[in-house]
């Protein structure tokens, strides 16, 4: 059956009657079906104020102006644990923290040694061990072993981002305002792109992500309104509806930018704490969205790399090494902090100046994609991350 | 063949064809293109209509101000939504401005430079108050230099407030300039050192983004080297604090008292002190460095020629740019001049930015209202001078090619040839801007369409159409 037909299949009967009456072509998903949501954070995220130190001796002094307060007082961290506590504007983390459902890993990097955001992104998006040394996603090759027929991964935005980019279909969506173009337009433009295959498959990507869409209440033709934080919550509450769909993708891919804090990024207040606040509240939409299917979620929220320990000369953090990465999903064996601290000594620091990388961001997807995903470690060493052997997965993260 | 070279030049060079533009160049297609590089280039009218940058920057920073006093002296104000307005009101004018020059440009190519160099040096206007004069940016630091030499360009697009406000640049502090130093001596110094300091934004994003090319040949070093150089490269007038009141309010000052004094080495090379001589010096051999003329080649030649642009080519441009001292005229010549530039009809899959021109173009139609265009470029995934970052804009299908993206076309098309396409027989109009490069697949699907209209929606979202 063509993607348009079973498009206007989906319309005139809804979702629920087709999954109901035609079992065959579109399937209940249940809940039971792991689900994995990646948020890349654009622009080099600070991880000393995602989960800030604050029981190392050297906090304090190195991060200056902008030290978060100890955990109880008014507008202080949120406890971890006795070295760690949470960014004030981080809730509703916090929360699934204390239920033992979100983690941190601190100290993380990809292989990435300098300080340029593309060059950091792309190896991050890549997984490869040097920069362009592959072309394709690591969660695009991770595609392939877990697929069948259907397109399983959806990045909510116009274009995929590289980390999903490559061989294997991938669709996406954003929210438009435009009008409809018609059916009989649509299959028109079917025929004409027949032989061409980068407008075909596209047109049949997108043709799927509508499908879905135009089953879910208040999906169609949803405005983009606000700034691109509330944008995010937006965006947080289609994936969730995306990824409980019938028929829908179990992989989601949502991007956030705005964390490139070199002036004035404040502590509590300001734009880092507004972008992280944004990013709780994402958070929450997902988490809630995704109801009972939360039980079998696993959600990864990564950035590039991390920035100066020391503040610079403009109340900010220039480009740096190591950060913190947040895990959080109902699968996840969560609340507790997962760093071997390598210290914000003088002497411990990466060139003198970041905090050092101690666990490689490729042990945290590998162990995701093993224990939460099911992929086989054949598959996973040889074709999503080749070159990869030094970073082992990381064990015990996911509930058996 | 003639047609065929009219409609490159016209598609891929130009900025898409209108009726009548494929007959007129057809006998003298690459002298046309050529023709276009003779300056002196005056500015469009309605470009040279538009405030600058200087008096808009010093307008936005005085709302600020007043607005903080008021709300200091317990004034009831909506400061976010009266500032905002008029931000917002500057960039649709320079908006509106760019994209009605774009639209009606008798000379193309040189305004798809102008974009191609602006993107290049990418400001973006998600940082406050940089949409207020992110068009002017354009239109005063890239414009009057395109066919120019890279040096002149370079320098005016690192001293323009734009980019020193959008990179940082404004109040890093050489942690040996005067002003660190008498601070110093007042005060106790522990305090006192996260005060003064380097912002190393600007340094890195000019080798990385602007010149050399992301590590190639230079380090950590050599970036704090460069952000010790252009410390003082600012901006005059006070700033929002009220601080450092000296200079002509809103245009680029350098600071003395903040720049980071004596002698530095940067790739290998010494530097003697010199103000703001020792970072213009800097600039001067980074244009002609022979990593930043590969690296502007490539650029080029994947923007004009294919994705993966052939090295032959890239090597050919690379040396016109250090034959001529970085001469973008002659690059352009080497360019135009080379076989592989008009081999193919259809080597590029257009960006949202050149489809909507490009269709515009077709229908010769500037629409009333701006927002008409940077809506629909925001739902492609393109808002007009907002990137999101200093690398500017992709530049090849693999980025562009989502299947949303694609799907946004195809509503943005129908939504135009409801509005605008219905009197346009769409047949005779695919033929006057695509020529031989409208396929016959293309002509069948478009002459069978049940309407005018919906056949415009085809031929507008046709492979044909989307790509130059």
């Amino acid at each position: 059956m063509s993607m348009l037909r079973r498009r206007e299949l989906l319309k005139t009967l809804g979702m629920a009657a087709v999954a109901n009456s035609l079992p065959s072509v579109a399937f209940a998903k249940a809940d039971t079906h792991s689900r994995f949501v990646l948020v890349v954070l654009r622009g080099a995220a600070d991880g000393l104020a995602i989960a800030a130190p604050y029981g190392d001796g050297h906090y304090a002094s190195v991060r200056g102006e902008l030290t978060l307060q100890p955990p109880g007082g008014d507008q202080g961290l949120l406890k971890l644990d006795g070295l760690f506590g949470l960014h004030p504007s981080l809730a509703a983390t916090h929360e699934s923290f204390r239920a033992d459902e979100a983690l941190i890993v601190h100290a993380v990097a990809s292989p990435y040694r300098a300080r340029s955001h593309f060059d950091g992104q792309d190896l991050l998006e890549n997984g490869a061990s040097q920069v362009a040394a592959l072309r394709d996603g690591w969660l695009n090759r991770a595609l392939a072993p877990i697929g069948g027929q259907t397109t399983h991964a959806i990045a909510l935005a116009q274009n995929a981002p590289l980390v999903l980019r490559g061989d294997n279909a991938v669709t996406s969506w954003a929210p438009s305002r435009l009008p409809d173009a018609d059916d009989s337009t649509l299959r028109r433009l079917e025929d004409l792109y027949a032989d061409d295959d980068f407008f075909a498959s596209r047109l049949e990507q997108a043709l799927t992500s509508q499908d879905i869409a135009s089953g879910m209440d208040g999906m169609q033709k949803q405005r983009t309104r606000g700034n691109e934080a509330q944008q995010f919550g937006d965006l947080m509450s289609a994936a969730a509806r995306f990824l409980t769909a019938v028929d829908g993708p179990n992989i989601a891919v949502v991007e956030l930018g705005g964390w490139d804090t070199h002036a004035n990024q404040g502590t509590t207040q300001g734009p880092l704490a507004n972008r992280l606040a944004a990013l709780d509240r994402g958070f929450g939409n997902l988490r809630d969205g995704l109801g009972s299917a939360w039980e079998n979620s696993v959600i990864a929220v990564v950035t590039e790399f991390g920035r100066t320990v020391r503040v610079n000369g403009t109340r900010g953090t220039d480009h740096g090494t190591a950060t913190a990465a947040i895990l959080a999903g109902g699968a996840l064996h969560g609340g507790k902090v997962l760093a071997d601290w390598p210290g914000l000594a003088a002497k411990d620091l990466f060139e003198g100046r970041d905090l050092r990388p101690t666990t490689d961001i490729r042990s945290v997807f590998k162990s995701v994609l093993l224990e939460h995903l099911g992929l086989a470690p054949g598959v996973v060493e040889d074709t999503v991350f080749p070159d990869s052997r030094s970073a082992t997965p990381l064990r015990n993260l996911i509930r058996t | 063949m003639t047609m065929k070279k009219a409609v490159i030049a016209n598609n891929r060079f130009g900025l898409g064809a209108a009726p009548g533009d494929l007959a007129r160049v057809a006998e003298r297609p690459t002298a046309w293109l050529l023709d276009q590089l003779q300056g002196p280039h005056r500015s469009p009218p309605e470009i040279a209509r538009l405030d600058n940058s200087a008096t808009v920057l010093v307008e936005v920073q005085d709302l600020r101000r007043s607005q903080r006093e008021m709300q200091r002296s317990g004034k009831e104000i909506d400061p976010v939504e009266k500032y905002g307005r008029i931000v917002r009101g500057h960039y649709l004018e320079q908006s509106a401005a760019r994209y009605r020059t774009a639209i009606m440009s008798k000379t193309p190519f040189h305004e798809r430079l102008v974009h191609f160099w602006s993107n290049h040096f990418a400001i973006s206007a998600d940082k406050q108050p940089l949409p207020a004069i992110a068009g002017l940016f354009e239109n005063e630091a890239i414009r009057p230099h395109v066919t120019g030499t890279f040096t002149d360009l370079l320098l005016a697009a690192e001293q323009h407030p734009a980019m020193i406000l959008y990179l940082d640049n404004q109040r890093s502090i050489g942690p040996n300039s005067k002003l660190a130093q008498r601070a110093n001596r007042r005060q106790n110094r522990r305090q006192n050192q996260r005060e003064f300091g380097l912002n190393e934004n600007l340094a890195r994003e000019i080798l990385e983004l602007h010149t050399l090319g992301v590590d190639d040949g230079y380090s950590q070093r050599d970036v704090t080297t460069f952000a010790k150089i252009i410390t003082g490269w600012s901006i005059g007038g006070a700033n929002e604090r009220g601080r450092f009141a000296d200079g002509e309010p809103g245009k680029f000052e350098f600071r003395e008292t903040i720049h980071e004094p004596g002698s530095q080495t940067l790739l290998g090379k010494k530097y003697a002190a010199a103000g703001i001589r020792q970072g213009e010096a800097v600039l001067r051999d980074l244009a002609v460095h022979p990593s930043t003329a590969r690296f502007l080649a490539t650029k080029l030649a994947r923007h004009f020629v294919a994705d993966e642009p052939p090295e032959a080519l890239v090597q050919r441009l690379t040396d016109a740019h250090l034959d001529s001292g970085g001469d973008l005229s002659v690059v352009y010549e080497a360019l135009l001049a080379a076989e592989e530039s008009w081999v193919a009809m259809n080597g590029k899959y257009k960006s949202p930015h050149d489809f909507v021109v490009s269709t515009l173009r077709a229908f010769n139609h500037v629409p009333d209202r701006t927002q008409f265009i940077v809506g629909a470029l925001d739902l492609m995934g393109q808002t007009p001078y907002r990137p999101g970052s200093p690398a500017g804009w992709p530049d090849t299908a693999l980025q562009w090619g989502g299947a949303d993206a694609l799907y946004k076309r195809i509503e943005w098309a129908n939504t135009v040839a409801r509005r605008v396409g219905s009197r346009v027989n769409p047949v005779e109009l695919g033929q006057a801007v695509l020529g031989p490069a409208f396929g016959t697949e293309t002509r069948k699907a478009v002459s069978r369409a049940e309407s005018f209209s919906q056949g415009m929606t085809l031929l507008l979202a046709s492979p044909d159409f989307q790509r130059r």
